[in-house]
């Protein structure tokens, strides 16, 4: 958060008198004292970057304090303790050594990801820059930086610190900077210099007073103090555009000098980098749930164990029989102090069942799994050269979970590649026919404008051109000979143009076209080239800048016959109040024909303002722009009243074409059950069209409209019109709809449409019914296959997701953008994910993941994202499963040893398990499995259905999971216990002792163990092989060592050579091989018969047959074509719409319940999901 | 931009990266399984058919003698007040009893696996360091020292408590007895005889345990466990090594002789026998029960129906399994197999 220094302001400053001036802070330029204060140096905070979390001293105490604060951690701290201080079963080293490595590998990992923090720190921290004192230049190092000071930076250096810019070496006193680094933006944008100040920085004694650093890039406030000594002080008002900020780079310019406002910690990039909420998975919540299940079984096992073992005690002869009496401590010690350590100590035998290791595989697996998302060459686009982005590897599994896609439309739907199409002029059509052909061919005697039907006069015409010209804020890249080639045309590159918005160089470059250029800008005249190659220069008075509230921007022009005029460009919706309205009309026509076609448009007007209205506006306007205090809201006020009254010249249209893919894209999204919200700042028209070209709108979609335009219709009461609407909407979307079956397609499609003034009445309504239309609005929401929100600011986008975020059931939202404006929603989604697009690098670096394109999503949810689920989701149940019936048996030890802790396995193999004999087959596993190919994970969408809503790891699954572990527990023990009712089981009649019972059940445990996953196992590569095999043999040839040597630090020999005797008896052998079998027998069959059942998919091609081609799987609607099984189907009725809509074709499910557990199995999840279940002979006859 | 650039930045087009390692499918098609339930029932019914009749030849004779019964030979011996009672059971056989011949005492309810009990012993000690015959390791209370604070060799409970009945079994030929040679040797593990368990090194082991006392139960001291023969003594005696081996179920048998020598080794011809057992081990107290059990063994070791029954299940278990895929795979042909 925000520090705020508190410091007194003198009163001297306070000129505006108002309180609220304490938030401000007081720089001194160059420090140098103003002549009339007490010079007090006040306190900032160094120019040092720090986003390192640790320090070479404090990182041990600090990291273990972090770790421990982990609740699995601290369990394991206490278990620890307990072996220590009490006398337990088994020795501190069996939990203590799981727990130092765990805590070791965590901390490895948390250490070097510091060190490269503490690397890129010093990099910036350690940047030589140049700092003026007292006239000279001093070289230094930017983290010795301090407020107030001057600073020297040259071209293409980055700002060390936020900087107030005070000289240029451009002439007209501004300087280009480009904050690629910062928000992305790549475009070069002006900054000017204080007004007025001395040239002479030495001789400079003035005074900033800003407000408080806050993290907003584009907001700020101040002002100068300058002291002249025969004068009265002069103020300047500082906003953004003196502003340059610590990261972003100087372009264009030779060097400039600017003075220290903002340093460190408190610069605004740095306020940006902080406050960055951490996301959990939605399986780390599942993996807390199912820990805490275990460890009421933990508990109650020990509860029951230390309770069987007092009942027992209490019969005669039991507790203390003659060849094992009690110490006499034993026999002093009280009975309840007694019982309470019985009960530690059966906690601490079993609290294996907790797995310690699990963490630490998790997060290995999503540490090392990511890595596969970066160096997918898929995901590699040649045009930027670059590939995907991982931020952070937390949320790997997430994409497999999304059920709601809110997405940008500019520049992630569409390519924000603009094009100029067309324009009207006073109700005129003109259409470029063709751009390239006729770019050379244009004279001025015919027009460049080619006719359609008739022609505004050539007046209107120029005016609208001349309006094009010059009412933007684009600047001519700066490029030798721009300047001396009076009368010749500029070249027509298309990087000749620089502007914040692609847009507005389209339109400049559209005005080209048609014969008039703009030439450039120097010192505040703009001078453009007409149709008859004549320069024509205009006086740039006030430029009256765009924002997203207002949607237009404004220039003020003085034409060298001295009129002052305004030229306004905008949204239709905010210009067209602000015109005659007798013009409107015959525009609106165009522009709605135009936003259906999926343009973009934007009107022009224009006002000639008199001198009076000229002067009135320009005093306003400078007044505005001084005030410290609401500046923007007092600068909107004056632009509304100079905005008004203007004459409607025409409208323009620009193309933003569809990303590549964009529509296959949402194709597939939707077919695999996500539902895709656009929330776009666009406008309705525009919009809608983008979604009918991205078919999330088709032509059954029946749309639902909750904006501005169909609230007014009536003379009713804005408020009354929507909560009819909202019912109405409710009726026809919720009620009315027969309850869908599974996830077939719904008879009719709805589409919902709501603008954001609409949507701030739904959210900001009254106390009392502002809940209730939230929640009808939801609701219709939620049934509608595509919801289109525009005109959203950027706040509004994440109202949006944070509303679904948290409706019932608490969906999986991904929000996808590429800009600035993106980034609210990307934050509060539960996965976001940035496009690296022309809107730069913002919403990338507020991403938890960034790709290239829009297309790419396909592969990064449908692909990744399934595999990750499906393998965390498969490692997480086997890891629950794996530790139970490895401490099963141990606990049914405890009935045969008469409750006396006994343990089963010797400590080796009770430390060992978790981390040697079944961890690495797992995270290979984890790594690598690919239970269906991505090439049918992609060809299939449907296919992602399977596991939607968290469908493998719910508790039905963990049921099974538990369940098999229990069985296989069960067995292990019960089968060694048979086999012992007869000890003797080697061939000379000796017998094995309880040793050898432990190493028995433990072996086939292991082997069962890693047999299980090995049939888990739909993708043996060499690593699974080496892996699973390599686990198998290190435990018997560790085995071996272990009982083959009498160790030297170790005071009993338990095992020496039991395991050798153990493979010396041919019983042992044979109980191993039935056991082994036994425990995967359902397994083995529940394989058989879910392959059986996934041979049925289209052209009966197994899906888990994975294919390095594309198989052919071609749309077969139905069943019809399905061979008969002895299983059940499951089908999607043909979809009813015309489009090529083959996801959803037929699906065979087996309907063995069991076999929906598993990972290969395609059911749908449950919940409100219905089956249609037909026995298959009834289908085919 | 340059190709260098172009490549530095693209991911590597390696298997590994782009996740293309080349892999196996299982295809666990119904050509696959049905043989191989068929392969597997087959072989374990084979299995389970030679484990049972092999487990089925294993004669096996067992004699309860804890003395419950009043009308036991043994009841007497169960007062704990009679010192030294012998008491004889009398058994016949209608057939000759295979040989070799193992003899094993069976006990029951008794905790051998009781934790407190099993840690009861010093490691160190056993393996003949000295050091430990003066300070035995406080593992071994309350039998570390006696009540003059003598240190006890071998300590702990499980030494402490070593089963000390004797057998003598003696065929009754013509109304005279003939002893029947019972071989002590071999009924430890290997390994525990020549490496885990050592003597000190001292001549004559005598004289490693001055200062030291025999376990309070033990009627003689471990140096003096086998008068007939020197290197059965101390802790490498057999009997001693087989008692140590912890049991790991409450119901147990340990091995305490063979009958390997003579006449007997091919086994107890049939005839009448007296076993007369040497009465010491008292188990009334906590509810035990002793046995002894005459058995010969196989390759599987002692008769056990356990294994061979499971195996026999299961086997057909596949089997029933396979048919009745079988048949389902017949009425509803696969599509993958046409």
């Amino acid at each position: 958060m925000l520090v705020r220094h508190i410091f007194p302001v003198s009163s001297l400053f306070s000129l505006g008198g108002d309180e609220s001036r304490v938030d401000s802070r007081t720089i001194y330029v160059g420090h140098r004292p103003s002549t009339t204060e007490a010079f007090i140096p006040p306190k900032f905070c160094d120019n040092r970057i720090v986003s390192s979390k640790y320090t070479v001293w404090n990182f041990l105490p600090k990291n273990l304090f972090e770790q421990f604060r982990r609740i699995a951690n601290f369990y394991f701290l206490i278990i620890f303790l307990v072996q220590v201080i009490v006398d337990t079963p088994t020795s501190p080293v069996t939990s203590g050594l799981p727990l130092f490595f765990v805590i070791t590998v965590t901390a490895i990992k948390q250490g070097y990801e510091d060190w490269l923090r503490h690397k890129a720190d010093n990099e910036v921290n350690k940047y030589p820059v140049t700092v003026l004192e007292n006239g000279r230049r001093m070289g230094t190092e930017s983290e010795k930086i301090k407020v107030g000071d001057v600073v020297e930076v040259n071209e293409d250096e980055t700002f060390p610190c936020d900087l107030i810019l005070l000289q240029s070496t451009r002439d007209d006193d501004t300087c280009f900077v480009t904050t690629a680094s910062l928000d992305g933006e790549s475009n070069h944008k002006t900054h000017y210099t204080v007004p007025d100040t001395e040239k002479d920085l030495d001789s400079l004694s003035a005074t900033i007073e800003c407000e408080q650093p806050q993290p907003d890039l584009y907001k700020f406030v101040g002002r100068m103090h300058i002291y002249k000594t025969d004068r009265e002080p002069e103020i300047r008002s500082l906003g953004p555009e003196n502003l340059l900020l610590k990261g972003a780079t100087l372009k264009n310019t030779q060097r400039i000098c600017g003075v220290a406002v903002y340093t460190g910690m408190e610069t605004k990039m740095a306020l940006n980098y902080q406050g960055k909420s951490q996301k959990r998975s939605a399986v780390e919540k599942s993996i807390n749930a199912f820990l805490l299940v275990y460890l009421c079984i933990l508990v109650s096992k020990a509860l029951v164990c230390t309770t069987l073992k007092y009942v027992w005690q209490s019969k005669p002869g039991q507790d203390e029989p003659w060849y094992n009496q009690k110490t006499q401590r034993e026999k002093e010690t009280n009975l309840y102090l007694k019982m309470f350590t019985d009960f530690l100590s059966f906690m601490v035998l079993f609290n294996f069942i907790i797995p310690v290791s699990m963490y630490v595989t998790v997060e290995m697996q999503k540490f090392l799994g990511s890595f596969f998302i970066t160096w997918d060459r898929d995901f590699y686009d040649p045009e930027i050269q670059e590939g995907a982005l991982v931020n952070t590897s937390d949320l790997n599994e997430e994409l497999g979970q999304v059920e709601y896609v809110f997405t940008d439309k500019t520049g992630t739907l569409t390519q924000n590649n603009m094009e100029f199409i067309e324009c009207c002029i006073d109700g005129f059509q003109y259409k470029y026919r063709d751009a390239v052909s006729e770019l050379d061919g244009f004279s001025a005697t015919d027009g460049p404008v080619s006719k359609l039907q008739e022609k505004a006069g050539k007046e209107r015409e120029e005016l609208f051109l001349r309006a094009l010209c010059l009412c933007h804020t684009v600047q001519v890249k700066d490029m030798a000979g721009v300047d001396g080639m009076e009368g010749c045309p500029p070249p027509h590159e298309q990087t000749g143009f620089i502007a914040s918005s692609p847009d507005e160089v389209a339109l400049v470059k559209g005005a080209m076209r048609y014969g008039f250029t703009f030439l450039g800008m120097e010192s505040k005249k703009m001078k453009i080239m007409n149709r008859s190659n004549a320069i024509e220069t205009y006086d740039l008075l006030h430029v009256l800048n765009f924002d997203p509230v207002r949607r237009r921007m404004s220039v003020i022009v003085r034409s060298k016959s001295g009129d002052a005029l305004l030229f306004c460009k905008g949204a239709d919706s905010s210009i067209f109040p602000r015109v005659r309205q007798e013009e409107v009309e015959k525009i609106r026509v165009h522009v709605e024909r135009n936003a259906t076609e999926g343009y973009r448009t934007l009107c022009v007007a224009y006002k000639k303002l008199s001198p009076e209205e000229y002067a009135r506006a320009d005093a306003d306007l400078q007044a505005a722009r001084l005030a410290l205090q609401d500046r923007e809201e007092k600068l909107i006020a004056v632009y509304n009243q100079v905005e008004a009254g203007m004459t409607l010249i025409g409208a323009t249209a620009v193309e933003d074409r569809l990303q590549e893919e964009a529509a296959e894209t949402m194709e597939a999204l939707q077919g695999a059950g996500i539902k895709v919200w656009v929330l776009t700042g666009d406008k309705m028209e525009t919009a809608k069209s983008t979604c009918y070209a991205c078919r999330l709108f088709q032509r059954g979609t029946e749309l639902l409209e909750l904006t501005v335009r169909t609230l007014e219709d009536g003379v009713r009461k804005r408020e009354e019109r929507l909560h009819d609407l909202l019912l109405e909407y409710h009726k026809k979307a919720v009620q009315d709809v027969p309850p869908t079956k599974g996830w077939s397609k719904p008879s009719q499609d709805f589409g919902f449409i709501i603008d954001g003034a609409s949507l701030s009445m739904v959210f900001n309504s009254s106390e009392s019914s502002s809940s209730h239309y939230k929640n009808l609005f939801l609701q219709i929401c939620q049934n509608c296959t595509t919801v289109l929100c525009c005109r959203m600011a950027p706040l509004q986008k994440a109202q949006i997701v944070k509303m679904v975020k948290c409706s019932k059931g608490s969906p999986i939202t991904l929000s996808i953008g590429d800009g600035a404006n993106d980034v609210s929603m990307i934050l509060e989604a539960h996965v976001g994910i940035g496009i690296k697009g022309k809107e730069g690098r913002q919403a990338v670096r507020n991403s938890d993941y960034a790709i290239p394109k829009l297309k790419h999503l396909k592969k990064l949810l449908l692909g990744h994202g399934h595999l990750y689920y499906v393998r965390i989701a498969h490692l997480v149940q086997y890891f629950f499963y794996k530790n139970l019936c490895f401490i099963l048996p141990q606990f049914l030890y405890q009935f045969f040893c008469g409750y006396s802790q006994q343990p089963l396995y010797d400590a080796a193999y009770l430390t060992m398990y978790n981390i040697c004999f079944t961890s690495m087959p797992i995270l290979a596993y984890s790594l690598l499995e690919q239970h269906i190919c991505v090439e049918v994970l992609l060809d299939n969408a449907t296919l992602y259905r399977s596991i939607a809503k968290n469908a493998m790891l719910r508790w039905v699954p963990f049921l099974y999971w538990t369940l098999l572990g229990v069985f296989h527990g069960l067995l292990f023990f019960f089968g060694v216990r048979f086999l012992f009712g007869n000890p003797a089981l080697q061939a000379n009649g000796q017998v094995f002792g309880n040793w050898s019972y432990g190493t028995i059940v433990f072996t086939v445990l292991v082997f069962t163990v890693t047999f299980k996953l090995a049939l888990d196992t739909r993708h043996w590569t060499w690593i699974n092989h080496f892996v699973i095999w390599g686990s198998l043999c290190f435990y018997v040839i560790f085995s071996f060592f272990w009982g083959g040597i009498i160790w030297p630090f170790l005071k009993q020999q338990r095992l020496y050579y039991v395991f050798a005797h153990m493979l010396s008896s041919a019983s042992a052998w044979l109980v191993i091989v039935l056991l082994i079998l036994l425990s995967l027998l359902p397994d083995i069959l529940l394989v058989v018969l879910r392959k059986s059942s996934t041979a049925f998919l289209p052209r009966g091609r197994p899906l888990s047959s994975c294919c390095r081609r594309r198989p052919a799987l071609t749309a077969s609607p139905g069943v019809t074509e399905v061979s008969p099984s002895p299983c059940f189907l499951l089908h999607c009725p043909p979809p009813n719409t015309d489009h090529d809509y083959h996801s959803c074709s037929s699906l065979v499910c087996f309907a063995t319940p069991l076999a929906c557990f598993l990972p290969d199995c395609f059911c749908p999840p449950y919940g409100n999901v219905h089956y249609h279940l037909h026995p298959l002979n009834s289908t085919s006859r | 931009m340059s190709k260098e650039e172009n490549t530095a930045n693209r991911p590597d087009n390696t298997a590994f990266t782009q996740q293309r390692l080349p892999a196996w499918q299982p295809m666990l098609s119904a050509g696959i399984v049905i043989p191989g339930f068929v392969i597997i029932g087959v072989a374990f019914i084979g299995i389970g058919v030679a484990l049972f009749v092999t487990s089925q030849n294993i004669q096996v004779l067992e004699k309860d003698y804890t003395g419950i019964e009043t009308n036991s030979s043994c009841f007497k011996c169960t007062n704990p007040r009679v010192k030294n009672c012998n008491c004889t059971i009398n058994f016949s056989l209608d057939k000759l009893f295979e040989g070799p011949v193992f003899v094993y005492y069976g006990l029951s309810n008794y905790f051998q696996n009781y934790r407190k009990y099993g840690a009861s012993k010093d490691a160190a000690q056993l393996t003949g360091d000295l050091a430990y015959f003066t300070e035995p390791s406080t593992s071994c209370v309350p039998y570390q020292r006696d009540a003059k604070n003598k240190p006890i060799v071998p300590c702990g409970s499980i030494a402490n408590s070593m089963f000390n009945d004797t057998f003598k079994l003696f065929q009754i030929v013509n109304s005279g007895n003939v002893a029947v040679p019972l071989d002590g040797k071999g009924i430890a593990w290997w390994t525990d005889y020549n490496i885990k368990y050592r003597n000190p090194t001292t001549n004559p082991l005598k004289n490693a345990f001055n200062d030291t006392v025999k376990p309070i139960f033990w009627p003689r001291p471990a140096y003096e466990l086998d008068t007939t023969n020197a290197a059965n003594n101390g802790f490498i005696n057999q009997d001693f090594l087989v008692w140590m081996r912890r049991s790991a179920l409450p119901n147990f048998r340990k091995l305490y002789r063979r009958i390997t020598e003579g006449e007997y080794a091919k086994g107890l011809p049939a005839g009448d026998y007296a076993l007369v057992i040497g009465y010491n081990y008292p188990v009334k107290a906590f509810d035990g029960r002793k046995k002894v059990v005459f058995s010969n063994v196989s390759w599987m070791g002692g008769k056990n129906q356990f294994l061979g029954i499971a195996y026999l299940v299961i086997g057909s278990l596949c089997v029933v399994m396979s048919i009745v895929m079988l048949i389902v795979y017949a009425k509803f042909k696969f599509p993958d197999e046409e």
